[in-house]
């Protein structure tokens, strides 16, 4: 087998492994936070409920596919498809094992913040397209809170960066060999995970959807397999900040011998995975104004302290 | 931010607890004496029906699921001809359990009457009518009042004294 074919079987591989995981994290999420709220959750369709996803997805493939006929169809039929591409581009920079990835490219971590940059235009787009108060407030709260978390989202990565001197996504895991980053980046690690739960607009930073609020926000005139991929999406996006917080904060596939590397990635990620769930049944939501002076007055600051700090400290030691 | 943390260790502890949920078909919970369920007409010790046909049951329901025809045994005792009760209306009250001067009519612990066709659900005499006593003993409301219907002589009812001759009744 060439190298081409091998190349694009992976990368087909990942996408369909990414896929299953986002899906199977429907199932999951239910059942561990059924699990913190002393219940069982889904646990009747197959073997621990979970065929559950497929009873799932059967259900909202059967479901009317139906378009508002105030919205602006175009816009509205491209918003949830952006979304789902955007994060599956952004996996393709993440180094799952030093042989499994799709593309080892030398600006990787700036490729991943373009991505979710152009994230955000899903969800400005869908609220914008739905021609509807709510989803329009949803998808007002999501531009700035995307936009303005986007900014020292990059700033807490750039410690990672100096630190390892690359861009480069198996570079930085490979820098970590000696100590993980989490351990002299650890505020540049806490600022990433609160900006990556902001940037997967995930419980407590729902604010885009606040279903007590807004309905579901940007998504509420969303029916059948476009709800689908805005629900997919949402849970690849967990995946892919839990990828990412693994990759350069806690040594990607490093780890003890005895288990393959690619176990190890996993392994990490889920964890990541399950934080993000526990968020999600622990915290409230913060009201609007709040997130926004979190990210302005605290973590930028914070951000930019943590890229001084350790500038000083790396130009110092050379 | 503190307890932020130590929320998210408390929820993560529920992790280990015991779950609430009782896992209905395979495991039933233990209702109640007095639950509200399925109505059901009961029958006197001597195996004669309770009910007397007087209607207060289906006067005090409040949705009128309740329907019935009183008619007349050859002693003179009433007995509901029909006895018919729309169990897709009923609301599980229990106001005409209340109502009923001969304990006749009781709501037993009893949920499990899903159907898949509603017609099935309007409950029928034969199917309302149960073998026993239900959830009152020993009672048995012609012994207790009333004239001679057959069931016992004038005079020989429970707490009830002979009659009294009214040509002796003298100052």
């Amino acid at each position: 087998m060439n190298e081409g074919v091998l190349h694009t079987l992976v990368a087909f591989g990942i996408l369909v492994v990414l896929l299953t995981i986002a899906a199977g994290l429907i199932w999951l999420e239910r059942r561990l936070l059924a699990l913190w709220q002393d219940r069982y959750g889904p646990n009747r369709v197959g073997p621990f409920g979970l065929f559950q996803v497929m009873a799932d997805m059967i259900k909202i493939f059967f479901k009317e596919d139906w378009i508002p006929g105030f919205a602006d169809k175009k816009v509205f039929v491209i918003a949830p498809a952006m979304l789902v591409i955007t994060i599956l581009m952004s996996f393709a920079i993440v180094p799952f094992t030093p042989e499994i990835m799709v593309v080892d490219l030398n600006i990787g971590i700036l490729f991943f913040l373009a991505m979710s940059s152009l994230g955000a235009y899903s969800v400005v787009l869908g609220g914008w397209s739905s021609n509807n108060k709510y989803s329009l407030l949803g998808a007002i709260r999501g531009a700035a809170q995307m936009i303005s978390y986007e900014v020292f989202m990059g700033m807490s990565l750039m410690g990672v960066v100096i630190m390892a001197g690359s861009l480069n996504m198996t570079d930085i895991v490979i820098a970590q060999k000696k100590m993980w980053f989490i351990i002299p980046q650890f505020i540049g690690f806490v600022i990433f995970f609160i900006g990556g739960v902001a940037e997967a607009h995930r419980l407590p930073f729902d604010i885009v959807e606040a279903e007590s609020e807004l309905i579901a926000g940007y998504h509420s005139e969303y029916s059948g397999l476009k709800f689908g991929l805005f629900f997919v999406g949402e849970y690849l996006g967990i995946t892919l900040i839990s990828a990412l917080i693994t990759t350069l904060f806690f040594g990607g596939w490093l780890g003890f011998g005895f288990l393959p590397p690619v176990f190890w990635f996993l392994l990490k990620t889920f964890a990541f995975i399950m934080v993000f769930i526990l968020l999600r049944a622990a915290l409230p939501r913060p009201r609007y104004d709040q997130l926004m002076s979190l990210g302005w007055k605290i973590l930028l600051p914070l951000s930019l302290l943590n890229l001084l700090v350790t500038g000083a400290i790396v130009l110092y030691f050379q | 931010m503190f307890s932020n943390l130590r929320s998210l260790w408390i929820v993560f502890l529920h992790l280990f607890r015991k779950r609430e949920t009782v896992e209905y078909p395979e495991e039933k919970t233990e209702l109640p004496a007095r639950w509200r369920g399925r109505i059901v007409l009961t029958r006197d010790p001597d195996y004669e029906e309770r009910c007397v046909g007087c209607y207060l049951c289906a006067a005090a329901c409040p949705v009128d699921c309740i329907s019935l025809q009183a008619t007349e045994d050859e002693n003179g005792r009433r007995y509901p001809e029909f006895f018919r009760i729309n169990f897709s209306r009923c609301i599980f009250c229990g106001y005409c359990e209340e109502a009923c001067p001969t304990y006749a009519i009781q709501l037993i612990p009893d949920f499990e009457m899903a159907e898949y066709d509603r017609q099935n659900l309007v409950y029928e005499k034969e199917d309302l009518l149960i073998e026993g006593q239900g959830k009152y003993h020993g009672y048995n409301f012609y012994k207790e009042a009333g004239v001679d219907f057959g069931v016992k002589k004038k005079g020989e009812g429970e707490n009830e004294n002979k009659p009294v001759d009214v040509r002796k009744l003298m100052p």
